[in-house]
């Protein structure tokens, strides 16, 4: 049995020299996790809109197909919108990375299992969808195969990544939506971005 | 209805790439063709849907155009996730569904709403004029209530030459002022569903 992950620690990895990398928040933990690995104008972090996710990254790499989209989500949220994987895997976007941090419970409203928790497996999901590589992750050392399959651009990859339930401090990103929405136009279109 | 499909060139891509035209497809135009035609002329790349009769012809236009990604949904709401994302990195969309659709995207429009971003909903009424079925009645007799509702500013067109205007006006508002528009289109438009019918199914029924 591995020691279990830690989320932090897994997306402090995951976003180490990014790039030009575009990542996407599933709302609640994996917002906080992504602003505590450092805030930046090419995040976009939820605030809401459970199950979006993975729909919200399929449009921004089918929009930006030179650069790489990562999403970065929770269990529950995955399974909000679990028909992502289907439509995703039709699209077959090569730069689409998801990565599910599997706590296997929900974190915000009082830590109930989800059903990954009951033994539903994501990744056998998305690979019996079509997804082009789906890994599951239990140990350190399989972190970097993510990075690498992330960078390889042979997509849409995803990875469920068990990690320990812990309760971490709350790093907020900014809160106001249509600022993080502006940013990132701006960071991805140049100043133009808001007068188009 | 005459309005012949606009040959605009795509922006990305070769030139001898041929333009698509309502005349690729069988029958007269409609007002699906007038409304292709301005999709293509404002810059509408990703065309996402869950099918639904009344837009058979319109999705055939989208599918058979190069310069258009259509996205097949498992479920309404995926739509609006996706469009946000493309808004993100610079593409316009479109959403089209059947007004039953509606019910599962109310949620998902806090997304557009408390970005400010654009989103232009084309809905196809049922549980409208003439309905057969009494399924259809609870969400179709509140699609526009419940649209209202959240936020989301509605115009409906109830006979084919209204469509295009209506959607001319979606744009607008949509991707000049950055919220959420539904253009709703009566069951009227594209003709009640007629029971006898659908148990000598035709290709159009499956659609």
């Amino acid at each position: 049995m591995n020691k279990p992950l830690r989320r932090r620690e897994v997306v402090r990895e995951l976003l180490k020299k990014r790039g030009d990398m575009l990542v996407v928040a599933g709302l609640g933990a994996p917002a906080w996790d992504i602003t505590s690995a450092g805030d930046h104008d090419n995040n976009f972090p939820l605030w809401g809109a459970m199950g979006a996710a993975a729909m919200i990254g399929l449009g921004l790499a089918l929009a930006q197909p030179r650069r790489r989209v990562l999403v970065i989500t929770g269990d529950g949220e995955m399974l909000m919108g679990i028909g992502a994987l289907a439509t995703i895997a039709v699209q077959k976007p090569k730069n689409l990375s998801i990565v599910v941090l599997d706590n296997e419970h929900y974190g915000e409203t009082g830590m109930q299992r989800t059903h990954t928790g009951y033994g539903v497996d994501l990744a056998g999901m998305a690979r019996a969808a079509g997804f082009a590589r789906s890994m599951n992750v239990t140990a350190a050392k399989d972190v970097a195969k993510i990075r690498a399959a992330i960078d390889a651009g042979r997509g849409p990859v995803f990875a469920q990544v068990k990690v320990d339930p812990e309760k971490l401090p709350l790093v907020l990103p900014p809160r106001e939506a249509a600022y993080i929405k502006n940013r990132m136009r701006i960071s991805i279109l140049g100043p133009d971005a808001l007068h188009q | 209805m005459t309005t012949a499909v606009k040959a605009a060139r795509p922006k990305a891509g070769p030139a001898t790439r041929p333009a698509v035209a309502g005349a690729a497809l069988d029958g007269p135009p409609t007002w699906a063709d007038e409304v292709h035609a301005m999709l293509v002329e404002a810059g509408v790349r990703q065309v996402a849907l869950v099918p639904d009769a009344g837009h058979a012809r319109l999705i055939r236009l989208c599918e058979a155009d190069k310069r258009m990604r259509v996205v097949r949904l498992t479920t309404e709401e995926e739509g609006v996730g996706l469009l946000a994302g493309a808004w993100l990195g610079g593409e316009k969309g479109v959403l089209l569904m059947q007004s039953s659709g509606v019910g599962n995207c109310i949620n998902m429009l806090s997304l557009p709403i408390a970005c400010q971003m654009p989103l232009l909903m084309l809905i196809t009424m049922r549980g409208d004029h003439g309905e057969f079925n009494a399924a259809q009645i609870p969400m179709g007799n509140s699609t526009q209530a419940v649209l209202e509702a959240i936020g989301v500013i509605v115009k409906r067109a109830d006979v084919p030459s209204e469509v295009p205007e209506m959607v001319s006006s979606g744009l607008r508002l949509a991707f000049n002022t950055f919220r959420p528009i539904a253009v709703l289109i009566g069951q009227r438009v594209s003709g009640a569903k007629d029971f006898r019918k659908l148990t000598k199914p035709t290709d159009e029924d499956h659609e």
